[in-house]
């Protein structure tokens, strides 16, 4: 049994949010560049330059690379052989509360969607836990914007809407979103479960490496082809047009019930911050 | 690229062509949900608004914290749709150039061109690179709504696009 402190634990979680909201993974960027390369029209192209300036900025000056500094999202894998002695819940909002404090993003949760009264801290968080063998603790942050996540959706298609249903509804989701959601985005879809167990799987294929595929062959062939129907759309970057609507598609599976297709597409704005470490 | 001077006059308006990519210097008032909100809900009870509509820009931004040293933090655009309820009231008070990101609803643009307003949008999710084109911030409204209070900048060769004209001609569509 590995005991794991609580003051290391909250220190971890907020560094990583505090260090997300600077810059982006270098293979995102890099998948940034070469859609700027692509494109032939010069708003699409400009458009495209000013996100990678705006990057190198934000990364030398430390200002957030976007002011919606988001909803702070954790995903906890945590060992069996780990032994914490705190409540996990009020540690990682700790966390959350000293990142955005202390780390000057925006404070952009409300204690109540009618109400609407700020809670000053950015907290709570919204918190996945998980069990895995071993004596770590894996944590992934992302500090999820309003402007993609309000243009995300789900629906509960007829298992005879098939493979056709689900492409038609991401890319009705992509053309409805159109530069509300900043693009080029990312489209973590998932297909499967229940109703809460397909936006659970849509938000953690948002997670995965902008450059793998999808374990599963059918998964797989369905990214590819949603990938090249979606930049078909010519949506473009902020939705002026171009050839650059979509960086990356990751479908995340489920088995679900014979009467049952549910489907969701979590969209991820061209600003997608996210970080990881082990403990 | 053409600048347009803040506030703006008659002619500068009817001059933007929707697509046109411009910057704008001077003087520009930031807005979001909670600002327009009560901006509607003192027009409601005939008080006076804390910001002159005529001639004026409005922004829709809620900046992060500015850092010591700092004037603003990261301060790009948020979703224009999200004010269209709003927007359609001030435009018939008089505002008529709103900046932010995406498309406006059917009836936003209906009120749009019947007041000959104009529609600009600046790229999203680029608030650290805009945040160098704010050349002073001060708080001149609800500063209780932290970064939905309403700031007024002045800027120096912002970047934006027209997307819909005083015509009406919309670039989305």
């Amino acid at each position: 049994m590995r005991v794991i402190e609580r003051a290391l634990f909250v220190k971890a979680i907020q560094e990583l949010l505090m260090d997300s909201a600077f810059h982006l993974d270098k293979k995102i960027l890099d998948k940034i560049k070469e859609g700027m390369k692509q494109e032939e029209k010069l708003l699409p192209k400009n458009i495209l330059k000013y996100i990678i300036d705006n990057h190198d900025i934000a990364e030398n000056e430390h200002i957030p690379l976007c002011q919606d500094t988001g909803v702070a999202v954790v995903y906890l894998s945590i060992g069996n052989e780990v032994f914490l002695d705190f409540l996990i819940e009020d540690a990682v909002n700790e966390a959350v509360a000293k990142a955005y404090t202390e780390g000057y993003l925006r404070k952009s949760v409300i204690r109540h969607p009618l109400d609407r009264v700020n809670t000053s801290d950015n907290t709570p968080a919204i918190l996945h836990v998980k069990q895995a063998l071993g004596d770590k603790i894996e944590i992934h942050v992302a500090p999820k914007g309003a402007g993609s996540e309000n243009m995300s959706r789900m629906v509960m298609l007829p298992p005879s809407a098939g493979k056709q249903g689900i492409i038609d509804f991401v890319l009705e989701t992509v053309t409805l979103a159109g530069g509300k959601a900043c693009p080029p985005i990312i489209l973590g879809i998932g297909i499967g479960g229940n109703f809460e167990k397909v936006t659970d799987i849509a938000k953690e294929a948002l997670f995965r490496s902008i450059d793998d595929h999808a374990n599963n062959p059918i998964d797989a062939q369905l990214e590819k082809e949603l990938y090249d129907a979606v930049n078909k759309l010519h949506v473009g970057p902020m939705g002026l047009g171009g050839e650059t609507t979509c960086l990356a598609v990751k479908v995340n599976s489920y088995p679900c019930h014979i009467a049952s297709l549910p489907v969701a597409v979590n969209i991820q704005c061209h600003a997608a911050r996210k970080n990881q470490a082990v403990l | 690229m053409k600048t347009i001077h803040l506030p703006f006059t008659e002619q500068d308006l009817l001059n933007l062509k929707s697509g046109e990519e411009i910057l704008l210097s001077g003087v520009l008032f930031t807005a979001r949900d909670a600002a327009h909100k009560r901006l509607v809900e003192s027009l409601d009870k005939n008080e006076k608004l804390p910001i002159d509509l005529i001639g004026n820009a409005v922004y829709y931004v809620g900046p992060t914290p500015a850092q010591p040293g700092q004037i603003i933090g990261s301060c790009g655009p948020t979703s224009s749709y999200r004010m269209d309820p709003y927007s359609m009231i001030l435009m018939r008070k008089g505002l008529r150039l709103m900046l932010g990101k995406g498309d406006r609803g059917s009836a936003f643009q209906e009120v749009l061109k019947e007041t000959k307003s104009v529609y600009l949008i600046t790229v999203g999710g680029i608030g650290a690179l805009l945040s160098k084109c704010v050349k002073s911030a001060r708080v001149v409204a609800y500063p209780e709504l932290g970064a939905e209070a309403i700031y007024e900048l002045v800027i120096e060769d912002f970047p934006a696009i027209v997307m819909i004209d005083s015509t009406g001609l919309n670039v989305f569509e």
